[in-house]
């Protein structure tokens, strides 16, 4: 054991680490965990010795006591609006029985917290939270060793109470004071004992996010609130779109203008920095009306969008093959085919993407809000040449990006910037038209399905053929992810990853088939394509569960009755069950003006299951449908915080129902026409529908991502709705009142 | 250019140097240290950058700062009187009416404003009211049950 680092790491410190001199690091991180003042039972949280990283392997890399009467947990996943940190707070107080009030948690930083990777794909509590737990647990078997050795006594004779050991014969102990200022220096064996979840008193409790509070009250939180001293405000110009060159610029008027510092162009990357952030904002309108781009258009254009992935057949993945497939299908009772589009959807964060970056002495940091505090570092590594330990990365909470925004860019893009001006912090942000126009897009998806049904409903084979661009161009450690530093004098070539598998995530049917099959073609598009929330589920459940819906019809049974007729797994049925319970779903009450749609999907095929039940209305005077309630179902194992889970099951629903019924991203040759709200419409508060959720709480099994869960059902649920309303099955996305045969009513 | 100009923002009356064109956003973030405002759009599409103008929910991101001259300008920060929250503020935190939070000042702004002029509002008119604010993680339903919440409560006392 370790004597304790001096704990007086105040916010005007000088730290050394990782072998060079950080300044001023602690400031934010500390500044913006430090959420709640001192009361009468719980002092101010001191914060604690910054420690740099070493190995996930540690305990004290992922709980930390040196904060007198205060847990630390640190973790590399980043709060997102999720509610990743009270659900991880609940799962580190749990094992060590501590009060969660009395719990701090740092995130996603490279200075401090383990390499976790991205916080992608709905595993933060699968992953970090499991770390979290072991390493609590081994910190409260070695602290009970400790007592147990100080009382010559046996550990299992020990108990604990709000961080506090007692042992039967009236010994008390805390933490802080067994450990005397000492690190907790063992590894995580993984052979701890967990507590038993009948035992859970933090786990499985609603309790509050600390950073809703602060988000109320306007105290400081995203990144875009971080002020330094010294700090300027950039903008950059991005092309008018994707492969314009700039041919030519005349900075003179801008350098000119109030409260210019610089104008930078480095090729056709093009920024402007400023002492005030107006001043910025009005020398890049300046620079916009004075730069001359050359440019190229943009092919396919939408309308021939389709077509050219359908027909552009390439180099085919066989995903999963069932030989003699085709001809199952054609000689079936019922032989069915259909052609299934979801266009470009927008992550559209509401707050433009923000960072900071501050080079000093060839050290760089940056303060992002970035999914991947490791990864993006060494992108960065690779854009400057720099050593990574040359780079931390600190990860501030942005707005909203489910999936990759932004975020990414502009932290690239900060770093660029400021290198151009050591020793000053750079704040840029983008403008509304840059989030909307240059972030990386759900991409196009185009799916051609089919399947064979006998004579009694049962299908008997289901083949899909799925074209689709990449789900996953994150910063990779390959500076060429980062857009402008595909645009600079010696430009970093972009190459897409290998990542295919989030264009079937979800393609192959859970249900009991004999014969299935999966083939997909990777389909360069024209538009900029990432993660986004769900990847290729939600477009293949989309797809899969409107066909399903489809069949069904043909076969005349109940939408409901006929997914338990076919599936197997007794979790996936329950939450169909508990469904047609909740919504009373028998008894509903059918009129010529409106429809019921119901739609199921585990996530992945592998976490947590979710079926939903979309409620629409049709106004046939005005051609219009109105999409009246959503009720939803989840069941994701084990659950940590149920008002936590209820909040991102609605808000998945919400989301999907407003990509599903309003958005594509509209561009022509000259470019992205969606450049705002107006052009890119959203759903709004007065067509929101009425939202409902039910959990099914599962304490024996492992907790399961969830944020995710709802996307595809939701929009397949919607669709069979409007189905069921009109008969008109809409196969192309956004499901748009336009698209339904209204003369046909 | 600048020119001197004095605004009434948190009941704190300031005057600085300033384009009077300069839009409100820009100064309360800088000149005031405002949280709450934040940028969203810049063409008053979204409603990140809401205040209390007047009690009127107001964006600010085009809107010039000269023309605040004269108005009681009350953002997030300036709701929470004597120590204590604002209902609105209060109901938002109890019925946990947040994710990413980037529209919260927004919500709050606008539905503290239809509280100001219609104390017990139907849920339509909670809905009209919130309509002008984006939020696109989804929360809405839970804006909704918090401004119901809040107005069940006596007295907002702007």
């Amino acid at each position: 054991m370790k004597k304790h680092q001096p704990s007086d790491t105040g916010r005007r410190s000088f730290l050394k680490t990782t072998g060079h001199l950080m300044i001023g690091f602690n400031l934010l991180p500390l500044a913006f965990c430090q959420t709640k003042g001192a009361t009468n039972e719980i002092p101010a949280y001191p914060g604690i010795p910054l420690r740099p990283h070493v190995d996930g392997k540690l305990v004290d890399s992922w709980i930390r006591l040196d904060a007198e009467g205060f847990l630390t947990v640190l973790s590399g996943k980043q709060e997102l609006g999720q509610g990743i940190k009270i659900a991880l707070i609940q799962i580190a107080a749990e094992e060590l029985d501590i009060s969660p009030d009395r719990c701090r948690i740092i995130n996603s930083d490279t200075g401090q917290t383990a390499n976790e990777g991205f916080t992608a794909g709905s595993n933060s509590v699968e992953g970090s939270g499991k770390a979290i737990r072991n390493a609590a647990a081994e910190a409260r078997r070695y602290l009970l060793a400790m007592a147990a050795e100080k009382w010559s006594t046996s550990p299992d004779s020990l108990s604990v109470t709000n961080g506090t050991i007692k042992s039967p014969k009236g010994d008390e102990i805390s933490y802080w004071k067994l450990l005397e200022g000492k690190h907790l220096e063992g590894t995580v064996t993984g052979t701890a004992p967990t507590k038993a979840p009948r035992d859970y008193r933090y786990v499985g409790q609603s309790l509050q996010r600390d950073d809703i509070r602060k988000m109320a009250l306007g105290e400081p939180h995203f990144v875009h609130d971080l002020r330094m001293p010294g700090m300027l405000h950039a903008r950059v110009l991005h092309p008018p779109s994707y492969h314009a060159k700039l041919e030519s610029l005349a900075p003179t008027a801008v350098e000119s203008m109030p409260g210019v510092v610089k104008v930078i162009r480095d090729g056709s990357f093009l920024a402007v920095v400023a002492e005030r952030e107006y001043q910025a904002v009005k020398a890049r309108e300046m620079l916009k009306s004075l730069a001359v781009w050359s440019e190229v258009p943009l092919r396919p254009l939408p309308r021939e969008l389709a077509e050219s992935m359908t027909t552009s057949l390439g180099k085919v993945e066989e995903v999963q093959m069932s030989p003699g497939i085709a001809e199952t299908i054609k000689s079936s009772t019922i032989s069915l085919q259909a052609e299934y589009f979801r266009p470009y959807h927008m992550h559209a964060s509401m707050g433009p993407s923000c960072a900071i970056a501050l080079w000093e002495e060839e050290l760089l940091s940056v303060w992002t809000a970035t999914q991947g505090v490791y990864p993006i570092r060494a992108t960065l590594a690779d854009l400057f040449s720099l050593d990574e330990e040359k780079i931390r990365c600190i990860g501030v909470p942005g707005s909203g990006c489910y999936g990759q925004n932004g975020a990414d860019d502009v932290s690239g893009e900060a770093a660029l910037i400021a290198k151009k001006l050591p020793g000053r912090p750079i704040r840029l942000q983008w403008m509304r038209e840059s989030e909307h126009q240059w972030e990386p897009y759900g991409t196009a998806m185009a799916f051609r399905l089919a399947a064979g049904m006998d004579a009694e409903g049962k299908i008997l084979a289901w083949d899909t053929t799925l074209w689709s661009d990449s789900h996953s161009t994150r910063p990779n450690g390959r500076a060429g992810s980062f857009v402008s530093a595909r645009h600079l004098d010696t430009p970093f070539e972009f190459r897409k990853g290998g990542f295919s598998a989030g264009s079937y995530r979800n393609g192959i049917p859970e249900y009991s088939i004999p014969a299935k099959q999966l083939q997909l073609y990777n389909f360069a598009g024209p538009l900029r394509t990432s993660s986004l929330r769900g990847l290729g589920a939600y477009a293949n459940t989309f797809a899969m569960e409107s066909f399903l819906d489809e069949l069904i019809h043909r076969a005349g049974k109940d939408p409901i009755e006929f997914r338990l007729e076919n599936l197997e797994d007794p979790r996936a049925r329950a939450v169909l069950e508990k469904l047609a319970e909740k919504a009373d779903w028998k008894s509903r009450q059918k009129t010529a003006l409106n429809g019921f749609g119901i739609a199921y999907s585990r996530y992945k095929n592998s976490t947590s299951y979710f079926a939903a039940l979309a409620e629409v209305d049709i106004d046939k005077a005005n051609q219009t449908y109105r999409l009246k309630k959503l009720t939803g179902v989840i069941d994701s194992g084990l659950v940590i915080n149920p008002d936590g889970l209820r909040n991102q099951c609605e808000g998945g629903m919400i989301q999907s129902a407003s990509w599903s019924m309003l958005e594509e991203v509209r561009y022509d040759g000259n470019g992205i026409i969606s450049e705002n709200w107006s052009s890119y419409p959203i759903l709004r508060m007065m067509d929101v529908p009425e939202v409902e959720v039910h959990l099914i709480d599962r304490p024996d099994t492992p907790p399961m991502g969830a944020g995710e869960a709802a996307m595809g059902p939701v929009a397949a649920a919607i669709a069979n709705a409007i189905f069921d309303a009109t008969g008109s099955r809409i196969r192309d996305l956004p499901l748009k009142a336009e698209k339904i045969a209204w003369n046909t009513l | 250019m600048s020119q001197s100009i004095t605004l009434r923002v948190n009941s704190q009356r300031r005057t600085f140097s300033a384009d009077p064109e300069e839009p409100l956003l820009y100064i309360l973030r800088e000149e005031f240290g405002i949280n709450g405002a934040k940028y969203g759009c810049g063409l008053h599409q979204c409603g990140a950058c809401m205040v209390l103008a007047d009690s009127k929910a107001e964006p600010t991101c085009l809107r010039p700062c000269g023309s605040f001259e004269e108005i009681e300008i009350t953002t997030l920060e300036g709701l929470a009187k004597d120590g204590g929250l604002h209902p609105v503020q209060q109901a938002f935190i109890d019925v946990q009416a947040a994710q990413c939070g980037y529209c919260l000042n927004g919500m709050i702004i606008s539905a503290a404003a239809l509280l100001e002029s219609n104390p017990h509002p139907s849920e339509s008119e909670i809905r009209a009211a919130l309509n002008p604010v984006i939020c696109r993680c989804g929360t809405h339903s839970r804006f909704v049950k918090a401004v119901k919440l809040a107005s069940e409560k006596p007295n907002p006392g702007l």
